[in-house]
């Protein structure tokens, strides 16, 4: 069985930006070639040959979100990795990276493994897991980093906390980049954020809500660029969303430390006056910031500073969300809008669309030491773009298990059209979508 | 004008005319209470549901009173004795308590939007007798009640307020409602207790005590809320009232008529001397005669008065 691509322009930055059809064999990137070319084994009109007609479409390297939180195993009335994995494809995602902070927390290898054969039985997205630095996440001592390794973790964070303990944050690098493992870090300085709920400023102040200082990102990002250059290992941060957070870093990238980081839509779509009145659909952490902070994070992803984004998908149930606001869980599912939103900044002109798949599949699998270049002989995962869909985004019809989005009703324009993993159709839009079975 | 509100969350909520209107209704209601027989049947029949999360004596006491003057019958759940210590939301609280059928649910809750969160989603009215560090309009109106009942007005007064602005909705809700209703506003407390942005709600933060205080028509003083904070805001309160206690020295820079007032309970010799408090200038005690008339005036309002008019 053969799969044709045809009639999209394709976009792998820097490499191609071409119309040209893709044919697909054994979940592999058969050939590329062009829209005129007539295989002398197959014609269209073979039975052989599945037809995908991606007119006005783009086709790009499968995007990769390196933070999601899939909530398997322990939380499965949250999310489990298919309703996760799912999600996934639904939101041209053909790849995630899944956080530790499961229960049990993946600070071992068969909580490692388990996730990947769980994974493998979806057959949906690919799942990477990430493992914890400490164990349990209690910011104390190391976990086997090594063996998750063996086991198929592609990174650690202790993602959800820091690692307040400035020593044991030096030796975490200095251990993982012995290790050739990178670290993500979750940046908070959890004494200075002292149980806020939102950001602080003239709306937490309204509200009377505890704020969270932009300070208590930020000195943790100048911590951690510090003990980076000590260490000389590279630290990728998480969920950047202050413009201190992002001078200290684009600062640090000029004198060449071994720094990266990402965002999340929210950071560069809402800000703190976006909050309704006591949504805690609106609740995350970091919180939304200002309009200034909003503005940085747009300046940082058009002049390189953020290296990419990611959605740092946190699904929560109305147990966690339907109660009062401090006491609402942290978190909002990102998997099925991150993309649409995304999209936003290249209608808005503040990036192209090859600098946007950069940031969302490219700049992610060189972080991972992953390719998913776009050339023959390659893994069929591949992501396909309508860029003018417009659509209303409604959380009833998210794959996803839980519904805790801020972005209910909001008008999108540009979506996945069509999302395929391993050779195989995991997500098409106004079609049935796979699933169940191993790939590899 | 016909007052529609279905619930009293905030001060924000509120327009200058239904400020006004409740000021004026509590005026009126004030008389009720030096009766010999201090009930009327205004609210015969009604349900009020008095459900406190947090500890409290005189808000709790003052709209049990107001409700009892208006012939309603009150129930009272507090924080031991409700289900949500057995690990009810408080959404699922609300929503049994609504099966009962009440007419208004007076809601204290430690969290800041807890009654906006239950507003929405009970036929009921809803008042919030304080809500976490966010609102607490009920003390707000009688502040603004007894200020007008005694300077007859509240335009263009100059109202200083003083303490832990930072964690007091009393202050927050003063500070909304006395701009609102045209009277200058200026705040003073160490710099540990002024939350950013405070100026936006209607107020100038004064550098000092002494230029806070100078010409003002009211001092208020905020009790310094010691369940709510740790020890890193201010070193002890032999310090905060060396820098921040009203006493008589420093009363002498407002204007000679000036009011002084505070929400209580009162530490006396920490945010106000004794003697400050005792004073002819102190209406202390008065704020907590006008509280009750003001919520007996919030529960015609919102329960027997013409929101309801058009259903008999």
């Amino acid at each position: 069985m053969l799969i044709r691509i045809k009639g999209a322009r394709i976009i792998d930055p820097p490499y191609m930006d071409a119309k040209k059809d893709i044919i697909i064999k054994d979940h592999l990137i058969h050939a590329i070639v062009d829209p005129e070319y007539v295989d002398p084994e197959y014609k269209d009109a073979d039975p052989n040959i599945h037809i995908i007609d991606a007119a006005g479409k783009i086709l790009v390297p499968g995007l990769i979100d390196i933070h999601v939180h899939l909530r398997e195993p322990g939380q499965e009335y949250k999310e489990t990795i298919e309703t996760g994995l799912a999600a996934a494809a639904r939101g041209g995602f053909t790849t995630v990276c899944c956080m530790p902070n499961t229960n049990p927390v993946n600070d071992n290898s068969q909580v490692t493994r388990f996730i990947i054969q769980r994974g493998r039985e979806v057959g949906l997205s690919r799942v990477y897991p990430v493992g914890a630095i400490t164990r349990g996440l209690k910011g104390e001592t190391l976990a086997e980093i090594h063996d998750m390794k063996q086991a198929g973790i592609v990174a650690v964070t202790d993602d959800g906390k820091p690692v307040l303990n400035s020593n044991l944050m030096r030796r975490a690098l200095e251990y993982c980049r012995g290790l050739n493992i990178p670290v993500f870090v979750h940046a908070e300085d959890t004494c200075l954020a002292d149980s806020g709920s939102m950001n602080e400023g003239s709306f937490s102040t309204f509200w009377g809500i505890k704020g969270i200082p932009n300070a208590a990102e930020s000195v943790m990002v100048v911590r951690d660029i510090a003990l980076s250059e000590l260490t000389d290992a590279p630290v990728h941060f998480c969920h950047i969303s202050t413009k201190e957070s992002i001078e200290a870093i684009r600062q640090a990238k000029k004198r060449g430390a071994k720094i990266t980081c990402e965002t999340a839509p929210h950071y560069f779509t809402l800000t703190d006056e976006d909050v309704k009145e006591y949504d805690t659909n609106f609740k995350m952490n970091p919180p939304l910031r200002s309009k200034e902070d909003r503005q940085a994070v747009i300046e940082g992803l058009s002049d390189g500073t953020i290296d990419l984004i990611a959605s740092d998908h946190a699904p929560h149930s109305v147990v966690e969300k339907d109660v009062e606001f401090d006491r609402a869980a942290f978190g909002i599912v990102g998997l099925e809008t991150s993309l649409s939103l995304a999209l936003k900044l290249v209608h808005d002109g503040n990036l192209t669309l090859p600098e946007l798949i950069h940031k969302m599949a490219k700049q992610p699998a060189k972080i991972l030491g992953i390719n998913n270049d776009i050339k023959e002989g390659s893994r069929a995962d591949l992501t396909l773009i309508d860029p003018d869909h417009e659509y209303v985004i409604d959380p009833s019809t998210f794959r996803s298990k839980s519904r805790n989005t801020p972005f209910a009703g909001m008008k999108v324009k540009g979506d996945a059209f069509l999302t395929m993993g391993g050779g195989k159709v995991v997500y098409q839009r106004d079609g049935q979508s796979g699933g169940h079975g191993d790939h590899p | 004008m016909r007052f529609e509100k279905k619930d009293i969350l905030d001060i924000e909520s509120l327009e200058p005319w239904e400020i006004s209107m409740i000021l004026d209704t509590a005026q009126g209601m004030k008389e009720i209470s030096e009766r010999p027989v201090k009930k009327v049947p205004t609210l015969r029949g009604k349900t009020i549901v008095l459900f406190f999360q947090e500890p409290s004596t005189r808000t709790k006491l003052s709209f049990d009173t107001a409700a009892k003057r208006l012939s309603a019958d009150t129930h009272s759940i507090s924080a031991g004795t409700s289900s949500i210590v057995k690990g009810e939301t408080l959404i699922d609280t609300a929503k049994n308590l609504e099966a009962m059928k009440p007419d208004v649910i007076v809601l204290r809750h430690p969290s800041s939007g807890a009654p906006h969160l239950i507003a929405k989603r009970v036929k009921a009215s809803v008042i919030n007798a304080g809500d976490g560090i966010h609102a607490h309009p009920s003390q707000a109106l009688l502040d603004m009640m007894s200020v007008r009942e005694k300077k007859g007005k509240i335009a263009g007064l100059k109202i200083s307020i003083i303490g832990d602005i930072s964690h007091s909705r009393v202050a927050r809700s003063d500070i909304t409602g006395f701009s609102k209703m045209g009277a200058t506003v200026s705040i003073c407390a160490p710099r540990t207790m002024i939350p950013k942005g405070i100026e936006k709600l209607g107020c100038t933060v004064s550098p000092n005590m002494e230029a806070c205080i100078e010409g003002s028509d009211v001092v208020m003083m905020l009790r310094i809320q010691k369940e709510r904070q740790g020890s890193i805001l201010f070193p002890t309160e032999r310090e905060y009232s060396t820098l921040f206690g009203l006493n008589r020295d420093r009363l002498k820079l407002a204007q000679k008529d000036v009011l002084v007032m505070h929400p209580g309970p009162m530490n006396r010799g920490v945010e106000i001397s004794s003697d400050v408090a005792d004073s002819d200038c102190s209406i202390i005690l008065e704020q907590v005669t006008n509280g009750v008339a003001l919520r007996m005036a919030l529960f015609y309002l919102v329960a027997g008065g013409s929101r309801h008019a058009d259903s008999h």
